[in-house]
């Protein structure tokens, strides 16, 4: 494995600018990794070595040309395959668009070539973003590295698992009710969802189009932050996008200290349903705060505790509107058109062969909850709920600067172990949800590993709405106080991929 | 499919009243489409007018058009609505080949602009029609049904869809329920879709025209027994694409409903389909099952809050009404109600008004726009206002007809060549030698030659009989090929044969 694989991307944007490496050598080593170890782990849905290569060069040749780059520029980054792209397929890990290749590339990527980040490739996800395993892809799982019979979390399972085994240094990811967090947590490795509306929609396949919010992944938190800043920014595209500008994450990523700072404990998550290698890691994130110098209290969010049921109605109701459009009609697969039958026996066909049991799950709950004579109850509801969760977050924030919590009750689960229990594999989502609900800030960075199994622990910091700097400061503060303990990142304790 | 038997209009009248309700779609001619850039020109080759976002590809996101937020508040405004502080789109659910989304966003229960009215004049009576309601939305596509004998859905080959229409900006405008019409109500329908037509057209948001979908109606009818309290069971006929078309519909409602019921049947609430050939109606889809399009905000875009300074800044530059408009020039030109009636049902108050504006006396500018100019118009095929003349060129052919340079005969053909595009009125007389002929010199020849030619008409008129001229000038214009100044030749006759 080349040494350049384990560098931060901070690192090699360095290593790169100052001439002792080119991008292409850089995408070059990542490539080489990838051929190496994504046999076993899955991550990739789709790498043009070719194409890389040639991006790498472009990178070069505009620094050579004397072009001002950004700290990025040439670093690799695998790019979630809901984004998309108009040289690569793009398929949301559905079988529905098997083979699309967009016209157009969405805000996020345009602006990740305009920072000169070389795209590896499109990474495995849960369909349409629908899942917290990456069992739900239509092209197979993605495998976590600590552990190559678990999952690596989702729905952006390829991009946290393509960062933990050192496949890219970065990647791109989703997070709707927790895709990005919790990924994150369950492979060690940094996830943030920026506020909605702080990174454009626009190109993003959307699930739920109040909530999706794409966010970056790293090994360590001022990478994610530089990345972060890279795709982020008002997006005249999408009219959902803030008009403000990037809170400054990347200076609050390097500023890591919690000085003066008061950190609230969420009363209601912890105890019945949580693993007990993880609330003792998380307890024990808590402790380290408070000798950092931060002052810890205990608050209470009496309704978090009906995020989950209401975001089980409003993302299902906007997704069962959002996948109509794919109708056969126009682009993706199309089924029994052989001039026998009628277009809407061909959707009909094309949509029962093309989603998969959960997606098709997610739009009968939708449209049902949507029906007439259903929505006040259903929706109406849980819009309400939406604004109860708010007046918590409101409320908590007036006392405290950040909120923490365990990033998912528990650590990765065997591949398999849930995939026939709905319940169960929802309730990984349970403490990342609320901020999806309001669109507040949060991220997960490791803090260490459950005794029962070895597996790497994510704490969440969460702050209001735009408060992005606050959970990159407190992060990045509990990373470099934990790498201190643990004498280095908690990915160096994950075992070491056999090249195959 | 039986054909329906009919009751007479006026015995169907004696014993029902008829109660309308009219749904109007009307395009707004803004340079670019609803929540897209793309133009919106009529007439474009079939899918050269799409992007992403009006495609409904995956990942596109709409962005509203700010001018025709304005446009659709000028014709709430017009229609002495209230507009409204807030509101939202709703999307509108439901799966057809020509949309590409499978929902159409529009508005639902919170629409722009709310409670207004129109009066209209039927037969020197005036009603006031009642608007609900005026809401935006985007147009779908156009399917068109290739085969079969109706060139509708059921029995064609297949099916081609246009999507260059999808996302055009589309204003609903929707009245209450138009009572107390009596057998007034198919003529009251017809002014109320000729006064709107008119309003709109003022407002210069659209270019109103039925025959090229820029403006639809759909038109609700249902009867209740004379003295009966209750509102009997509604159709609506879609497919009504002229003025007249809207007189028929109603009145052909009327008939088959009145029929139908005094048989003791009891009418289906339906959509029926209009045919212009038969002026009759046919059922169409039933509304009893009724579709549930699962209406709910729509997420993809923030509410519109129109502010109050916008709105009446938007008042202030509403143009001079239809409705006081024709009050004015009805008196300024001194005109019947006959007069007035002709000159707007032919579109010509605003052109004659330019014609005037430009420097002709106003019988003039009325007598070409209506005469001379409407027939060729309708020889065309096409509106007054869209034939190849503007007003002032017609103001200065009569310009030239006051100054004697032209007569009227020599004017027509100045608006042949005019509208044959040989250029302006002057080119086109330079061009075509359409000078009259006053010189003297000139027409004494051909006086002399006349009056020696018609010796026994010459002594009529040296004996006294000065009326007998007539036949010398014309005879006179007829060796000049009419470009004799007729005037002047009398004249001359006159004072050659000593009779002045």
């Amino acid at each position: 494995m080349s040494e350049l694989v384990k560098k931060s991307a901070a690192e090699l944007g360095a290593l790169i600018a100052a001439g002792e490496t080119s991008a292409a050598e850089v995408a070059q080593a990542h490539l080489d990794r990838v051929a190496a170890v994504d046999g076993e782990v899955h991550a990739f849905l789709h790498v043009d070595a070719e194409g890389v290569l040639a991006q790498a060069r472009a990178v070069d040749g505009r620094r050579a040309a004397g072009e001002e780059l950004g700290p990025l520029a040439g670093v690799p980054v695998a790019h979630k395959d809901v984004f998309t792209t108009a040289d690569m397929p793009t398929t949301a890990g559905s079988k529905i668009l098997e083979g699309w290749r967009p016209p157009y590339d969405a805000t996020v990527t345009a602006r990740l070539r305009k920072a000169g980040l070389v795209i590896l490739g499109k990474t495995n996800m849960d369909e349409f973003a629908m899942g917290s395993s990456t069992e739900n892809s239509a092209y197979g799982p993605t495998r976590n590295p600590w552990d190559l019979a678990r999952i690596p979390g989702g729905s952006s399972g390829g991009s946290s698992a393509a960062v933990a085994a050192y496949e890219a240094p970065l990647s791109t990811g989703t997070d709707t009710g927790g895709s990005i967090r919790q990924p994150a947590a369950v492979t060690g490795i940094v996830g943030a969802k920026p506020t909605y509306g702080g990174s454009s929609r626009y190109g993003l396949i959307a699930f739920a189009s109040s909530l999706d919010t794409p966010g970056p992944f790293a090994r360590n938190v001022l990478d994610a932050a530089l990345l972060h800043e890279a795709f982020s920014g008002h997006d005249p595209m999408d009219s959902t996008s803030v008009d403000r500008p990037v809170p400054p994450v990347v200076e609050a990523a390097r500023r890591a200290d919690v000085a003066g700072m008061t950190v609230g404990v969420v009363k209601e998550f912890g105890g019945e349903g949580y693993q007990p290698g993880v609330l003792a890691r998380f307890n024990e994130a808590v402790e380290l705060l408070e000798s950092l110098g931060a002052k810890v209290v205990e608050v209470s969010c009496p309704n978090f505790g009906y995020a989950m049921p209401a975001y089980y109605l409003i993302a299902p109701s906007e997704a069962s509107s959002n996948l109509a459009r794919f109708d056969a009609m126009r682009y993706g697969l199309r089924v029994g058109d052989d001039g026998s039958r009628s277009a809407e026996e061909v959707m009909a066909l094309t949509r029962a062969a093309g989603f998969g049991p959960e997606v098709k799950r997610r739009i009968m709950l939708g449209t049902y909850a949507l029906s007439s004579g259903y929505y006040d109850a259903y929706y109406g509801k849980a819009q309400q709920v939406r604004t109860l969760i708010s007046r918590d977050f409101d409320a908590a924030f007036e006392q405290v600067d950040v909120l923490v919590s365990p990033t998912t009750p528990t650590t990765a689960f065997p591949i398999g172990e849930r995939a026939d229990d709905p319940m169960a594999m929802y309730l990984a989502d349970l403490c990342t949800i609320p901020s999806n609900m309001t669109g507040n800030a949060a991220i997960s960075v490791p803090c260490g590993l459950a005794d029962e199994d070895g597996l790497p622990v994510g704490l969440q910091i969460m702050a209001p709405v735009l408060g992005d700097d606050r959970v990159y400061r407190v992060g990045a503060a509990v990373e470099r106080a934990l790498e201190d303990r643990w004498g280095g990142p908690l990915l160096a304790q994950a075992p070491e991929l056999e090249a195959k | 499919m039986s054909t329906p038997t009919v009751m007479k209009f006026e015995q169907a009248l004696a014993k029902f009243e008829p109660v309308l309700g009219i749904e109007t779609h009307i395009e707004l001619g803004t340079n670019s489409k609803m929540f897209c850039g793309c133009p919106t020109a009529f007439g474009a080759a079939p899918n050269t007018q799409v992007c992403p976002v009006c495609l409904g590809l995956p990942g596109s996101l709409p962005v509203t058009n700010h001018a025709a937020i304005e446009g659709i508040i000028k014709i709430g405004l017009a229609l002495n609505c209230d507009i409204v502080e807030w509101c939202r789109f709703a999307r509108k659910n439901y799966f057809y080949p020509d949309m590409p989304k499978d929902y159409q966003i529009s508005q639902y229960d919170e629409p722009l602009c709310v409670d207004g009215h129109l009066d209209v004049e039927v037969e020197g009576e005036t009603y006031r029609i009642e608007i609900e309601r005026v809401h935006m939305e985007e147009d779908t596509g156009k399917s068109q049904h290739v085969g079969g004998a109706t060139g509708r859905i059921q029995g064609a080959d297949h099916s081609l869809v246009d999507y260059n229409r999808a996302g055009i900006p589309l204003v609903e405008i929707v009245t209450k329920p138009i009572t107390a019409t009596g057998d007034k109500a198919p003529l009251v329908a017809r002014a109320y879709a000729t006064e709107l037509r008119e309003l709109v057209r003022s407002l210069g948001v659209s270019d109103v025209r039925m025959e090229q979908g820029s403006m639809r109606c759909d038109v609700n009818v249902s009867l209740m027994p004379r003295g009966a309290a209750e509102w009997g069971t509604r159709t609506e006929t879609k497919n009504v694409n002229s003025l007249r078309s809207v007189e028929r519909a109603v009145r052909s409602e009327i008939e088959r409903q009145a029929a139908v019921l005094d048989s003791g049947g009891r009418i289906v609430q339906e959509t029926r389909h209009f045919h212009e050939n038969t002026g009759t109606t046919t059922s169409g889809r039933s509304k009893e099952e009724a579709q549930d399009y699962r209406y709910f905000p729509e997420p993809d875009l923030v509410p519109m809050a129109p502010s109050r300074e916008w709105v009446e800044e938007l008042r202030a530059t509403l143009p001079e009404l239809p409705a006081a408009r024709r009050k004015r020039v009805q008196q300024e030109w001194n005109l019947s109600e006959l007069e007035l009636r002709d000159a707007v049902n032919a579109g010509a108050v605003e052109l004659i008004e330019d014609t005037i504006k430009a420097g002709a006396a106003a019988p003039a500018a009325r007598k070409w726009w209506m005469n001379e100019l409407s027939r060729r118009a309708t020889e065309q095929g096409v509106e007054l206002a869209e034939l190849p003349i503007t007003p002032e060129q017609v103001a200065r052919v009569q310009a030239m007809v006051d100054a004697r340079e032209l007569n009227d005969k020599l004017a027509r053909k100045v608006f042949e060549g005019v509208l044959a595009g040989e250029g302006a009125p002057d080119e086109v007389v330079a061009a075509r030698g359409l000078k009259v002929v006053s010189d003297d010199g000139a027409l004494a020849a051909i006086i002399d030659q006349v009056i020696a030619d018609n010796a026994d008409v010459a002594d009529k008129i040296r004996a006294g009989r000065v009326a007998a001229a007539g036949a010398l000038v014309g005879a006179v214009m007829k060796a000049s090929r009419g470009q004799a100044d007729a005037g002047r030749a009398r004249e001359l006759i006159l004072e050659k044969l000593g009779a002045s």
